[in-house]
């Protein structure tokens, strides 16, 4: 059985817009419009989406505080929802723009406390604290009160604090939201190791296409809140016909670049001093020896594919990639 | 992470006892939050006691030469304001507004996402809210308005553990309502309107600008009977100072206990209700 089955799930808002001096019109928007998703254990899954597009309402109705106005959720054969308390046994969540943990206490006193609220087994809940302690640092500001952490501090204390109960699927929404380098770092590295593991599912959303890269090697693009991609990555750049670039640097311009088979050419930069040819059935090598019987080479470079901008094609025009 | 994972156990008795190590964690956690904040808690107590003085006088000029007013004696009437002013930060009428701060920021989310029921584990907490304010917040009033003026003790034994029950259902019961009030954010957003109606209502049906039982007898039969508000305040403080007889006195508990199942009944109800609705604010 899968770990998560979804089928036809949709979410509606009422809004309420300003329409004259006291009339108000009702309007109704679909942030969540008939999503399908099927995520087997141990699987690492990015959820991405430009803003609005209906990644966290997934995430909320999924992990049962939210209503969906139709479709099925099951979650660890679980219905999000009804079952919601018996859920949060199984499940971790991290939202990354808000805290889980109690503002006034130190972080050694919140992990115990849930201890006692997921009502863990004490040497389960110790092994997994310890662990956590030496993937993320912990020691320094473990009796810090959580109102006084910097962010990167924080969010591997929530980190720690949707694991400390053994979860079989963990979701994070946006977990590396405003965090420096060396934090988020820190967050994807943890990851990455829980992932090997392989007993963890991952449901991952995020803006940063780095943490995708480097997690998850499932990708699910959701765009007016229908999914628009569910495949690899390497997928998702074949699709929409992303390709390798290369990038020759001339010592004088030509007066009109030549055309070479297989790889045409994608751009021209510097007053013609720099030719970019995208790399479709040819080969670098061939593309090279096409340019220097043509032209005095000065520096030769190879473009690998940007998921982001593939991501940002999929997001500004979605029906037609 | 690990092999180790989450088992729900069986249903059987132990099942009970987890549940209460559950609550009792819980418990102490809201007295350690309370506890940190301790300029507050000692500015609390001088604003309290400063009070103590202007109430006192006041009902004590009310009282007049007579010495006597709606049953109370001089004395009964400064035990009923010392032992208000300490109880005042312990049932905590106003000034919490946690519940409607989270649902207006959307950090109910996290919440929702225990596996313990939010009623109960607000309950939990502001119990342990109300411990350590029966430490910090109830007894410098209560040592320092005898220094002042003379004040009636209990004279029956039963007095001191039926006030003592009072006083947990009265925090209970008032942990009920305004979680009812906090709720409406749940609806409105904004609580502030529900907020300053709670202010005034309180203030004035529960006992505290001045004791109920200066109103016509009927009116009283309608506060004790159709409001909560009597519960919140008046009757612990009525039990204290025995203005009643025995009887009496644990009748107008057993009508505590009553509003007390009845509103955290409510709250469990509206809590449903609000999660078919809920909109969890933000991204």
């Amino acid at each position: 059985m899968s770990v998560i089955e979804v089928h036809g799930l949709r979410k509606e808002f009422t809004v309420r817009v300003k329409a004259g001096r006291l009339r108000r019109e009702k309007r109704m928007v679909t942030a969540v419009d008939g999503v399908d998703l099927r995520v087997e254990r141990g699987e690492m899954l990015g959820y991405i989406g430009p803003n609005g597009a209906g990644k966290s309402t997934t995430l909320k109705m999924l992990t049962g505080v939210l209503m969906p106005s139709a479709g099925q959720a099951r979650v660890c054969g679980l219905r999000p929802v009804a079952e919601r308390t018996r859920l949060a046994l199984r499940i971790g969540v991290v939202f990354g723009q808000r805290s889980q943990l109690w503002w006034d206490l130190p972080l050694r006193d919140s992990f115990d406390l849930l201890r006692h609220v997921y009502r863990v087994p004490a040497a389960g809940h110790a092994a997994r604290l310890r662990r956590c302690r030496d993937l993320l640092d912990l020691d320094e500001f473990l009796d810090t009160p959580v109102r006084q952490l910097s962010l990167g501090q924080r969010m591997r204390g929530e980190l720690t604090a949707a694991l400390l109960h053994g979860p079989e699927v963990l979701f994070l929404d946006e977990p590396t939201i405003g965090l420096d380098v060396v934090s988020k770092q820190a967050v994807r590295g943890f990851l990455a190791e829980l992932g090997r593991a392989g007993d963890t599912t991952l449901v991952l959303t995020t803006h940063d296409l780095a943490d995708i890269e480097r997690l998850c090697r499932r990708l699910v693009v959701i765009d007016h809140g229908r999914v628009v991609h569910d495949g690899s990555i390497a997928a998702l750049h074949s699709r929409y016909g992303s390709r390798r670039l290369v990038v020759a640097e001339l010592d004088t311009a030509l007066a009109a670049p030549p055309t070479l088979p297989g790889a045409p050419l994608h751009r021209v930069e510097a007053d013609g001093h720099r030719l970019v040819y995208a790399l479709e059935s040819a080969g670098v090598a061939e593309v090279v020896a096409g340019l220097a019987g043509l032209a005095a080479l000065r520096d030769i470079s190879i473009v690998e594919p940007d998921i982001e901008e593939v991501v940002a094609r999929l997001y500004r025009s979605p029906a037609q990639v | 992470m690990g092999s180790v994972t989450a088992t729900v156990a069986p249903p059987t008795h132990t099942n009970v006892t987890r549940w209460f190590r559950t609550f009792g964690a819980i418990v102490a956690s809201g007295f350690r939050r309370q506890a940190t904040y301790r300029q507050a808690a000692v500015a609390g107590v001088v604003t309290n006691t400063v009070f103590g003085f202007l109430r006192c006088y006041i009902f004590l000029a009310v009282a007049g030469a007579a010495g006597t007013v709606a049953g109370y004696d001089r004395a009964q009437l400064a035990t009923f304001v010392w032992a208000g002013q300490g109880l005042l930060a312990v049932i905590l009428l106003w000034g919490w507004t946690d519940l409607a701060d989270r649902i207006r920021t959307g950090e109910i989310a996290s919440d929702l996402l225990r596996p313990v029921h939010p009623v109960t584990s607000y309950l939990a907490t502001d119990l342990g809210r109300a411990g350590f304010a029966a430490l910090s917040r109830l007894l410098p009033p209560v040592l320092i308005g005898p220094l002042f003026f003379d004040v009636y003790l209990p004279r029956r034994w039963a007095t001191v553990a039926l006030f003592a029950l009072s006083v947990l259902v009265a925090v209970v019961l008032c942990f009920g309502c305004r979680f009812l009030v906090n709720a409406t954010a749940y609806w409105l957003q904004d609580v502030r309107g529900a907020m300053i109606l709670w202010t005034l209502g309180s203030g004035v049906l529960a006992g505290l600008y001045f004791p109920l039982r200066f109103l016509p007898e009927w009116l009283q039969l309608v506060l004790w009977y159709a409001t909560p508000f009597p519960s919140l305040f008046q009757t612990p403080l009525d039990v204290l100072v025995e203005r009643d007889p025995a009887p009496t006195q644990v009748g107008l508990v057993g009508l505590q206990v009553a509003w007390a199942v009845l509103i955290l009944a409510a709250c469990r109800l509206v809590q449903r209700r609000a999660e078919r609705r809920l909109v969890v604010q933000g991204g």
